[in-house]
């Protein structure tokens, strides 16, 4: 019943390739970078926005990709946590994540990871009390968060040695 | 669904106005995806108004400042001469949710969701701010505290769209500010949500107020009785033991699983009352 009609062509640009895909309108960007185009790493924990599982950068900020529609993505240049290692280089991030333990199940890293980057990008040297209120939109029910907060001061501490 | 960018608000307004069936506009998306998702909601079109320039930008306007209904929370606490003129309203949306969220959600949206719990709407009206509504007839001005009717609800006709809060020129000894009551530290909605705004003489006695609520009704009210309680007093403990008075008087709330009438009656006198004392300390330079 009008699916054609309803199918939206986009063309954007992720983790600095360019990329064009088909999605319907009522898909998310979540939906996209999952389904479409097998960016895996954002994982869907609530669909509503709260939990932050699902973080991507969009144009420099970060956001729930389950609360964009894929269709937005139009023209606009989208981070997910496959593009901060590079090659197989990890990012400091991801390093210290793994140094310091800071994840058990491991849904909610991804959105941490982009969180914490987007945080880092904004301010290299953030009093733990400016970690904790940035990362207060990702959810980790395992860790009880003390090893993340370590994990991205150590994180920010090696990036500031260049 | 279909979803639609379009570049201008003329064909924004074309495309809510054409449609049969549902239409929604989308800017931040943090209320409307989410009930598209849990199915409250199924929209048969979409205009995303992102793309139009004018709903995107902030801009100052005889003194004042017009900001684009798609501004997001992020955009708005960046602005340093809006933060200054206009603590309270911009401390007011970037309450709303967390960083993701703030990347996105959208004072324009705040007010059309039509939340009585609205973070920034009672900042707003505070403020005095107006809505400027580009619909099929052309443009239209409209008190904030006259868009919402009832939870979910405008009166906005069809194919109209907020394109633009407008927030007056402020006078000398100005002052703003928002609190609300939540069970948390961050991250909730309102129990109780109280904005006030005050301007004072060089002696100090205020000259103009404006006090409003939110969560405590239907819809985000103002409250005239309070303000008068300021105006001609140096905002002084009874003036201010005046202000809380009407503030509670006039909460009309129910009772939910965050709070109690009684508790949200009694809430929005103290948080009125607060919220007056920093509107003051900012008025006064502090």
């Amino acid at each position: 019943m009008g699916e054609m009609m309803s199918k939206v062509k986009v063309s954007t640009t992720i983790n600095g390739d360019p990329v064009e895909y088909l999605c319907d309108a009522e898909e998310t960007l979540l939906d996209v970078l999952r389904d479409h185009l097998g960016l895996t790493g954002a994982k869907e924990g609530c669909g509503t926005g709260d939990c932050g599982a699902c973080s991507v950068v969009v144009d420099g900020r970060v956001v729930c990709s389950c609360l964009v529609l894929g269709a937005e993505a139009e023209g606009r240049k989208v981070t997910t946590v496959e593009g901060l290692a590079t090659g197989d280089r990890l990012h400091p991030l991801q390093q210290k994540f793994l140094e310091f333990a800071a994840l058990q199940c491991g849904v909610c890293t991804p959105g941490f990871l982009v969180a914490a980057k987007a945080l880092l990008d904004r301010n290299p040297d953030p009093t733990e009390t400016e970690i904790r209120f940035g990362l207060a939109g990702n959810l980790c029910r395992c860790t009880g968060y003390d090893k993340i907060v370590r994990a991205v001061q150590a994180a920010a501490a090696e990036m500031r040695k260049g | 669904m279909r979803y639609e960018a379009p570049t201008t608000a003329k064909e924004a307004v074309r495309l809510m106005a054409g449609k049969a069936g549902m239409a929604r506009v989308l800017a931040g998306g943090t209320d409307l995806l989410v009930q598209i998702r849990t199915d409250r909601i199924a929209p048969d079109l979409i205009v995303d108004i992102k793309r139009i320039a004018g709903m995107r930008s902030i801009m100052t306007k005889s003194g004042g400042f017009r900001i684009g209904a798609a501004v997001s929370g992020a955009e708005l606490g960046e602005h340093k001469a809006l933060r200054r003129a206009w603590p309270g309203v911009v401390e007011a949306a970037n309450l709303i949710g967390s960083i993701q969220i703030q990347s996105r959600a959208t004072m324009g949206g705040n007010l059309c969701n039509a939340s009585p719990a609205a973070d920034s709407v009672p900042a707003l009206v505070a403020a005095g701010a107006t809505a400027v509504i580009v619909g099929p007839r052309g443009r239209r001005s409209l008190p904030v505290e006259d868009v919402a009717v009832a939870p979910g609800r405008t009166s906005l006709k069809k194919g109209e769209i907020v394109e633009a809060i407008v927030l007056p020129k402020r006078a000398p000894r100005s002052g703003d500010a928002y609190l609300r009551f939540i069970p948390r530290s961050e991250m909730d909605i309102a129990v109780v949500g109280a904005g006030v705004s005050l301007t004072l003489d060089r002696n100090g006695v205020c000259t103009a107020a404006r006090v409003a609520l939110g969560a405590v009704a239907e819809r985000v009210i103002l409250v005239p009785d309070a303000a008068k309680a300021l105006i001609g007093s140096t905002v002084d403990q009874a003036a201010l033991e005046r202000l809380a008075a009407a503030a509670s008087a006039a909460c009309r709330p129910i009772d939910d699983k965050r709070g109690t009438k009684k508790f949200r009656i009694k809430v929005a006198g103290v948080l009125a009352r607060r919220a007056a004392r920093t509107a003051l300390a900012r008025a006064q330079g502090k």
